[in-house]
């Protein structure tokens, strides 16, 4: 598996550290009710298909990254910054 | 029987060697199995399971039957095929899978017992006991079925692993693949072209082919100097043996398999990951055997191998060689003979257009013991007669080797008019099939093809292309028919081979189908069809064939199993090269770790690191120097490496906001000069790491995380930066190789310090929790007034291109004081009996309120984990941390469990657990922390420890966690 960091280019798998869905980054209000912060903590989607998720160029810019990938056919449409 | 005049091998350079006792002549550009043929030995292998004797079925690495192995000792490589291995004067091979010879194995008689070991043998026979599977039938079963075996010492062997990166990568190196690669690199795109033989050329070094009105092989050696004259990585000797996600292939290329005497400092084997814009696969076909009765006598081989042997080794694999065809092939199989004046008692083909001059019928028997003497058959016209023959060149089509296009998980299709499967469009990003992989099997089709797909992979990355003029070839594919299943001769169902490595026959997959193991998958696993080393190369399409026929339903609908990576067997040591003993993981070293060992200090892994687990004098063990050193922290001063901690230097007008976000306590409210305790939580409330931060400006920070976290923190604030908070101005970075850091702890570490500071360092100056920048030994360097020991301690920071020399001068000075250093048995000593935790006790599901720190999140800010730590069940009947201590005198062991005394020491009566135990010389007794149920408030309590692991067990007393100068005084003043 390769990614494209925007900020580095194409580069090997093992650059990258994985984190999870983008979901880490809606974090929700610190006065949000106990089910937003339950959704946020624990609750993923385990889609087969089309997932956003993201990645850091650890091992080399050190970039957040929003991978969008599909589960299924292991396409990577974009690398983007996640923010 | 060498054929005078044939042959691509150097008669000018004669070799020999070793065949188990034989030694076997050969010259250079020989396999191992073409100079056995040569000298008229036909018997190389014994079978799997019913130890049948086998001769090479193929030319090539598909081969199922001639597994040798070579070397001796414990450079013993086994499950070699004396297909590909090159010939190496001096080298030792020996037969396997035979007792006591080649020629006489005893276990032969499985073959006998042959109607008993059929498919589903092993699970039915043996089911039952359970035990007697481990103990009893899997030891024999292995010992009687067997492959080669490692010698069980270490691989003495160089192995080696890389990386390569190019514009097209073209597996294979036959006209369509040659073609391929120079059309791309004429176009000035940056090509490998790999290949798995030593020559390039593929079956024009095999075959009676015509390129350009040259002999194919000469076309293939001057275009092959063509390229690499162009800049063409050309890799003989490389299997590509996997396609993988994003482009990435992985290679392996035999370095010095076929060298005599190879430099030591070249690997055996070197594998490859190779990432590629795009890639040609050109990876040729394979020739399929014909099931009929008895067909797996030495002597019996693919007419495809036969040619081969002919042409590229000048060897006739026998004097009167017969044909059985279901394709062109093997008409062209017997012309090759021909002209090379070796005898061809017959060509029997069963098709009805079967050429003049051939039988039409089928072979429907063979005999001869270790060799095969005559071949029985029936010719379509009725009858049966026997022809005398010690060679059989049978074709029955070519199947594609598309093996890599369905690593993605592709399936191949079935194409009715060739008969064969042939690769899905698309099937692997980035590739294009050309030649006969694609089943485009004439010479004209393959080097146009390749031209083509060269082109097509040009336009997707982007590239024109050169058109390189096609040259000229035959262009009249063979035709071919789906697989045939030849009963035998009265017909009934003799045995006939599919899978030879494994051997799986013909009633074997009836069978299978019979039981209702009728998909393809499920056949497989029933049979083992296709799960040997070979992977069913010759055997897959045959075997799927004939349970398509059992089940009725045809073989587009019975379809393939999966093929996997890898294409041909990869050592491990190759894809591992270089990761064992020191070279397993790298290795992080302090500045001072010289002079700490050439203390004899033991060094101790932490994560990476390498840290000093005590400084022995004289005969002590760990446990008297641990505690000497400890006393010495107490009593004098001691000095230890703290560098490992990690260091994240923050900056910027948002600095102060991020550490209230990223801790739970405060710090913007932290004095200049000063530095402060903090606890870093996960966004789920539970403890992520703790360690000091210093604020050395108004916008200016050092964090100092534990050595374990340093990553995961690291990690964590570039993610909250980046990610949570962007609206804040401030910049991270790493600086934990960047600082040497010591601890000077104990009574005398004012003075110690004193007197290397220039500053004065007093209680005014430097006060407990305070830093600030000071010259050290002349050098500008940090000093932070802090404690993990209780003691009155410094940290001082330098360069870490001074650390060496600033850890022999404070010992100098520590040891001139009675002092010295002291190393990591004694630090957690010191830290257990003050109550400070590590990792041992933030084990990732413990919370601030398990720690007693609960109250230190802050209720004016916001904080990563502040929500989601004030749920109930975090802050509910919880395992508290408690100070524990001994009664009695026995030792206090790490991950022991704690009951109350009367309980039954079992899993529903657990209260607790130790995580830090240690020999206290301060206090003279064993102590420890752990955690117990609501233990806070059971200070004063007794509970029994149980360690189940060790078999120990001892009363232990609940205490406060800081059981040695609770007040504190020591540190401040
Ligand atoms: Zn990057």
């Amino acid at each position: 598996m390769r990614l494209t960091c925007p900020l580095c280019g194409d580069r090997d798998r093992r650059e990258f550290y994985y984190l999870g869905h983008e979901t880490w980054l809606d974090r929700p209000a610190a006065d949000a009710p106990p089910e937003a912060w339950d959704a946020y903590l624990h609750l993923r989607d385990n889609p087969c298909g089309p997932t956003r998720d993201l990645w850091q160029h650890e091992a080399g810019c050190g970039a957040w990254l929003v991978v969008s990938r599909d589960t299924a056919t292991h396409e990577i449409a974009s690398v983007e910054l996640a923010r | 029987m060498r054929v005078p005049g044939y042959g691509l091998i150097d008669r000018d350079a004669p070799l020999k060697f070793r065949f188990d006792n034989d030694w076997v002549k050969g010259y250079a550009g020989d396999t191992v199995a073409s100079a056995l043929l040569a000298q008229g030995t036909r018997l190389m292998g014994r079978s799997f399971k019913y130890h049948r004797p086998r001769g090479p079925l193929t030319a090539d690495s598909a081969e199922p039957n001639a597994l040798i192995t070579t070397h001796d000792g414990a450079r013993r490589i086994p499950n070699v095929r004396a297909t590909v291995q090159p010939a190496i004067h001096g080298l030792r091979t020996r037969s396997q899978n035979a007792w006591p010879s080649l020629g006489l194995d005893v276990l032969e008689v499985n073959d006998l017992a042959a109607p008993f070991l059929g498919a589903g043998f092993y699970y039915k026979t043996f089911m039952w006991p359970p035990k007697a599977w481990e103990k009893l039938y899997e030891p024999l079963i292995r010992r009687a079925a067997g492959l080669g075996a490692l010698s069980g010492d270490p691989d003495p062997w160089r192995q080696e692993k890389a990386f390569a990166h190019c514009d097209l990568l073209v597996v294979g190196g036959g006209p369509a693949g040659l073609m391929a690669a120079r059309e791309a690199a004429e176009a000035g795109a940056d090509v490998i072209l790999a290949d798995e033989d030593e020559i390039l050329g593929g079956r024009l070094t095999r075959e009676a082919e015509a390129v350009d009105g040259r002999p194919g092989h000469a076309w293939a050696a001057e275009t092959v100097a063509a390229l690499r004259a162009m800049g063409v990585r050309v890799m003989p000797r490389t299997t590509v043996t996997g396609a993988y996600d994003g482009g990435t292939y992985g290679a392996l290329e035999r370095v010095s398999h076929h060298l005599a005497d190879p430099h030591p400092d070249l690997p055996r084997d070197c594998f490859w990951r190779i990432a590629a814009k795009s890639c040609v696969l050109a990876a040729g076909a394979l020739e399929r055997h014909i099931a009929f009765p008895m067909n797996d006598r030495p002597g019996i081989m693919l007419g495809s191998a036969v040619r081969a042997y002919l042409r590229r080794w000048g060897v006739a694999p026998g004097h009167r060689i017969a044909i059985f065809t279901t394709s062109d092939d093997g008409h062209r199989t017997a012309a090759d003979l021909r002209a090379a004046g070796i005898e061809v008692p017959a060509v029997i083909d069963p098709r009805e257009d079967a050429p003049e001059g051939a039988i039409r019928g089928e072979v429907v028997g063979t005999s001869g013991r270790l060799g095969l003497t005559r071949i029985e058959i029936r010719p379509s016209g009725g009858g049966r007669r026997w022809i005398e023959c010690d060679a059989l060149a049978v074709s029955g089509g070519w199947n594609p080797t598309l093996h890599l296009t369905c690593h993605l998980g592709a399936r191949p299709v079935w194409d009715e008019t060739l008969a064969t499967f042939v690769p899905r469009d698309g099937a692997v990003p980035g590739m294009t099939v050309a030649g006969a992989a694609a089943g485009l099997f004439s010479t004209a089709q393959a080097l146009e093809s390749g031209r083509e797909a060269a082109q097509a992979a040009l336009a997707r990355i982007g590239r024109q292309h050169a058109s390189t003029a096609l040259p000229k070839a035959d262009a009249t594919p063979p035709r071919q028919i789906a697989p045939l299943d030849v009963r035998g001769p009265k017909g009934t169902r003799h045995r006939a081979w599919l899978d030879f490595q494994n051997d799986v026959t013909v009633k074997d997959v009836r069978q299978a189908a019979q039981e209702n193991y009728a998909s393809v998958e499920h056949m497989k696993r029933y049979t083992t069809q296709g799960m040997a080393t070979d992977q069913g190369k010759t055997s897959n399409v045959a075997a799927l064939a004939v349970l398509a026929d059992a089940t009725g339903r045809g073989i587009p609908e019975t379809g393939t199993t999966t093929f996997r990576p890898p294409f041909s067997p990869v050592p491990i040591s190759a894809m591992g090269a270089g990761a064992t003993g020191a070279g397993f993981a790298p290795e992080r070293l302090t500045t001072s770790d010289p002079a700490m060992r050439a203390r004899g200090a033991p060094m101790i892994e932490t994560g990476l690191w390498y840290r000093p687990g005590w400084f022995p004098q004289g005969d002590e063990d760990w446990r008297a120097a641990c505690s000497r050193e400890a006393a010495m922290v107490r009593t004098t001063v001691g000095v230890a490496d703290v560098s490992t901690l990690g260091k994240i230097d923050i900056q910027g007008p948002g600095a102060a906001a991020l550490l209230d976000f990223v801790y739970a306590n405060s710090f913007s409210t932290l004095k200049e000069g000063r530095v402060r305790y903090g606890l870093m939580l996960r966004e789920d409330g539970h403890v992520m790491d703790d360690g000091t931060t210093a604020r050395l400006g108004p916008q200016h920070y050092v964090m100092t995380t534990t050595t374990a976290a340093a990553d995961q923190v690291m990690r964590h604030l570039e993610f909250v930066t980046q990610c949570l908070r962007p609206d804040l101005d401030v910049a991270l970075i790493s600086t934990t190789e960047q600082w040497a850091q010591f601890s000077v702890a104990g009574p005398r570490a004012r003075e110690t310090v004193q007197s290397i500071v220039a500053e004065p360092v007093t209680d005014e100056t430097f006060p407990f929790m305070a830093c600030g920048p000071v010259t050290v030994a002349g050098t500008p360097g940090r000093l932070f007034r802090i404690s993990f020991s209780g003691e009155h301690a410094y940290e001082i920071a330098v360069p870490s291109r001074y650390g060496a020399h600033l850890w022999r001068d404070l010992l100098a000075r520590a040891e001139a004081l009675g002092g010295g250093p002291y190393g990591m048995e004694a630090l957690n000593v010191l830290r257990i009996e003050k109550g400070f935790i590590t990792h041992s006790e933030i084990t990732g599901r413990v919370t601030a309120f398990d720690i007693g720190m609960d109250r230190m999140i802050s209720e004016r800010k916001d904080c990563i984990g502040k929500a989601a730590s004030r749920r109930p069940a975090l802050l509910e009947n919880r395992e508290e941390m408690v100070g524990l201590r001994s009664l009695g005198g026995a030792p206090i062991t790490a991950g022991a469990h704690l009951y109350r005394e009367g309980d039954r020491p079992d899993a529903p009566n657990d209260q607790g657990y130790v995580t830090s135990p240690c020999w206290s010389p301060a206090l003279g007794a064993h102590i420890a922390l752990g955690f117990l149920r609501n233990g806070r408030s059971r200070h004063g309590e007794v509970v029994r420890m149980v360690d189940r692991v060790r078999g120990h067990q001892t009363r232990v007393e609940i205490v406060d966690p800081v059981q040695f100068d609770p007040k504190g005084g020591r540190a401040r003043g």
